[in-house]
């Protein structure tokens, strides 16, 4: 039994850690979130020179070759640290997306700049507030031209390719658009984290090409969710355990009725709790690091877990971070805001929580096995 | 990252399945549900205390026990590993589990050589059985708080008191007793460790009979026991530390549910009819099936975290409490939804007239005392919060005062 990361990448994690606390501690996300930067473009050329980015890409196509592996125990990091740059469309989605459907000639036309970090991609999917149901898109593929409307796209205002889920002649098609191209247009939108931007994307008859077999656009856009539901689910773990340090942290200086609060079963009790819950969805994404490391036919219902659970330590871990501050932990001045802003952002950009619960028990019949 | 054996943990297993293979039956294919019944009868114990020798005489009896308290001297992970491979097998379990688990190991740390050998090898062998006389009616969680009283009489100890919550005390040999020699001393100095002969004059013992109609506890009274000086274990006054020592011991059990789990209501909502179609059909059905499908799987892979820090010679820390603070709740959660499912039907425990035999109301009735038993559900926290997380403990008026001067509620 080995249900834990190689040394080497443990020696990774700890040499990631230690860069993000010295180059991106909250001040750095603050500056995003306050400022008119859309992403903070220093912190990711220098995430793209230490080959980041390149992490899970084959050397082949530019990258490090180091394996999933590798990218989960960076995305933990990245998580912690709240990075706002556009590391989660970037590399789960839009390389992801390549590397599974990509021809050669796309793989080799746009793996390399994205593993190098000189071009950002995104996915594309959802058309406004309610369910992107791949049978009820608007934006439309007809004679190689894209139309219609996606919003919000995460960092689709920086973006320079995009992965667009559209319906084409033979149902959803996942297509590749150069967002420099003519017939894109977009602009930034508000969102409740402006550490991390998003954009409208307007589509008039811009040039897109088919990524994958025609007619299987669907089954493609499940597997790459999955995929980036696990590398996702170690950004929110990692963002999980930040916010339980920081209540930990605070409830050990703040003193109430002469003695810390965290001395009152009230906040011990409620940490606890919130340990338990981060800890299962840290167990839960570990597995689904297995099965996407080794591309199991487990990688399904292992993601599945591994989101659900992710979705909620987050969200927990931020709202009882908040709860056990008081009355600062509701100001703009306390960090508190800016991980339940991620964990709410994070919890909805791959799908929510029903969602998933739903794509479970579909998988879990289909097995129709006992669990 | 893989779940398999390294080649010395594959070696040790595949000898503990010959040994399986040869000496026992295997467990036939049922509904999942594992009970541990069977230690309150006879018949059941006879067949224990056979299979246990057995174990012993294979060397699988006492893994991790050293050589000098005739144990095997192997590590934690080979404990699970043949817990692991034993599961698969139709053998009686649990019968030796807080001797061997909890009182051996705190005599052959506290004890003589002399002691060592004269009990160590009988409770391996499933030959004697032991118990653990810790709790009272006002020591719980509160352990220390309890004031089962001895006195020095001679090269003897005379005991008067009650202990409650003690396993199996009508059938076990022998068991471990803490008591309060001092009760002038503040409260963590006046006690005493001393383990006594069950069959002692003056022990009497009454089963209590527990919400869900079994009885698995006992109140055991003492009336002036006699017990010899020579069965004290630790000085006069330190039995506090001899009483953690058998704390600590307390069994680290990898997965062994007892109660109808997340399998079970994911059957039983295939099968049940709602009205409007089978309950796995529901919305809010499918809601509750996905948390504790996640839950449990969340579970399987923090104890495979465990395993792999056994597996390198780690020592798992309180983690170990993740398990059954998760698991207590969420059992007694499910019977509940279940029943819910069966409306008014579910109120029937009838084996021959509820689904799943009536597993479901059965857990209904004896998940409470999971969440107690062992350690609360507060006391979890308490060490999750404390131990893992390093928050201070409660502000305590209970430390530095004498025992005797400690404020008590109506008792």
């Amino acid at each position: 039994m080995n249900f834990d990361f190689s040394d080497d990448l443990k020696a990774l994690r700890e040499q990631a850690r230690k860069f993000l606390r010295q180059r991106c501690p909250t001040a750095t996300v603050r500056r995003v979130l306050e400022g008119p930067e859309p992403y903070d473009l220093g912190l990711w050329q220098e995430i793209a020179a230490m080959g980041w980015t390149g992490a899970a890409i084959p050397e082949a196509w530019g990258g490090a070759g180091l394996g999933h592996l590798g990218l989960c125990v960076l995305a933990e990091e990245l998580g912690s640290a709240l990075a706002p740059t556009p590391f989660a469309s970037s590399i789960y989605l839009a390389a992801e997306a390549i590397m599974l459907a990509g021809s050669d000639t796309q793989k080799q036309a746009w793996l390399p700049k994205l593993a190098g970090g000189t071009i950002i991609g995104t996915l594309a999917l959802a058309e406004g507030p309610g369910k992107a149901d791949p049978g009820k898109l608007f934006t439309t593929w007809r004679g190689g031209a894209l139309t219609g409307e996606k919003l919000p796209v995460p960092d689709g205002d920086v973006a320079d390719l995009a992965v667009v889920a559209a319906r084409g002649e033979r149902g959803l098609q996942l297509l590749l658009v150069d967002l420099n191209g003519p017939g894109v247009t977009r602009h930034a939108v508000d969102t409740i984290d402006p550490s991390r931007s998003h954009a409208r994307l307007v589509f008039a008859g811009a040039a897109a090409e088919p990524i994958g077999e025609l007619g299987r656009g669907e089954a493609l856009l499940r597997r790459l969710q999955e995929r980036a539901a696990v590398l996702m689910a170690f950004e929110q773990v990692g963002g999980a355990q930040r916010a339980l340090e920081m209540a930990r942290d605070y409830a050990l200086q703040r003193y109430a009725f002469g003695r810390p609060i965290g001395s009152f079963q009230a906040i011990k009790h409620k940490l606890a709790d919130v340990w338990v819950a981060t800890e299962l969805a840290r167990a839960n994404a570990y597995y689904g690091a297995w099965a996407l490391s080794r591309d199991a036919p487990e990688l399904p219902l292992a993601a599945a877990a591994a989101r659900i659970s992710a979705n909620e330590a987050y969200f927990l871990a931020a709202k009882e971070n908040i709860q056990v501050h008081g009355g600062m932990g509701f100001t703009w001045e306390f960090d508190c805001h800016l991980y339940y802003r991620r964990a709410k952002l994070l919890a909805l950009a791959l799908g929510s929580t029903r969602l998933w619960k739903e794509r479970l028990l579909l998988e879990l019949e289909a097995a129709n096995a006992p669990l | 990252m893989d779940f398999e054996d390294t080649p010395e943990e594959a070696q040790f297993r595949a000898g503990v399945r010959d040994f399986l293979a040869e000496a026992a039956e295997p467990r036939l294919p049922g509904s999942g549900l594992v009970y541990r019944a069977g230690n309150e009868d006879p018949k059941f114990r006879e067949r224990a205390k056979a299979w246990q020798a057995k174990k012993a005489d294979a060397g699988y009896a006492g893994i991790t026990w050293p050589s000098h308290w005739g144990g095997r001297g192997g590590s934690p992970i080979q404990q699970v590993i043949y817990d692991q491979e034993e599961a698969k097998y139709a053998v009686p379990r649990g019968l030796f589990d807080i001797g061997l688990g909890m009182c051996i190991p705190t005599l052959c740390t506290w004890g003589t050589q002399e002691i060592r050998d004269r009990f160590a090898g009988k409770a391996l062998r499933g030959e004697e059985i032991w118990c653990q006389l810790f709790s009272e009616p006002a020591a719980g969680s509160d352990l220390a708080g309890l004031r089962t009283r001895a006195e020095q009489d001679g090269s003897d100890w005379i005991i008067n008191g009650e202990k409650i919550w003690t396993s199996g005390a009508h059938y076990c040999d022998w068991g471990v007793l803490v008591t309060r020699s001092d009760f002038a001393a503040k409260k963590h100095d006046g006690l005493t460790y001393f383990f006594i002969d069950m069959r002692s004059p003056g022990i009497e013992i009454r089963p209590i009979k527990q919400m869900s109609g079994a009885s698995h506890f006992n109140t055991v009274v003492c009336k002036d026991v006699r017990v010899p000086d020579r069965q004290r274990l630790g000085a006069v006054g330190e039995g506090w530390k001899v009483a953690l020592t058998t704390l600590m011991n307390e069994r680290h059990t990898i997965g062994g549910r007892v109660g109808a789990g997340v399998e079970d209501v994911f059957e039983l909502a295939r099968k049940l009819d709602l009205g409007d179609g089978p309950a796995l059909n529901n919305g809010a059905v499918r809601d509750k099936l996905a948390d504790w499908y996640v839950a449990s799987q969340g579970l399987k892979y923090v104890n495979f975290r465990t395993m792999t820090a056994l597996s390198r010679g780690d020592t798992p820390g309180p983690e170990a409490s993740l398990g059954k603070l998760v698991n207590a709740s969420m059992l007694q959660n499910i019977a509940a939804f279940a029943m819910d499912l069966m409306e008014q039907g579910g109120v029937l425990c009838d084996p021959n007239l509820a689904p799943v035999a009536g597993a479901f109301q059965q857990t209904l009735l004896t998940s409470p005392a999971s969440r107690i038993a062992g350690g609360s559900d507060e006391i979890m926290r308490n060490i999750i919060a404390e131990r893992v997380l390093g928050l201070p403990p409660e502000i305590r008026v209970d430390k530095t005062l004498p025992f005797n001067q400690l404020p008590t509620g109506k008792r």
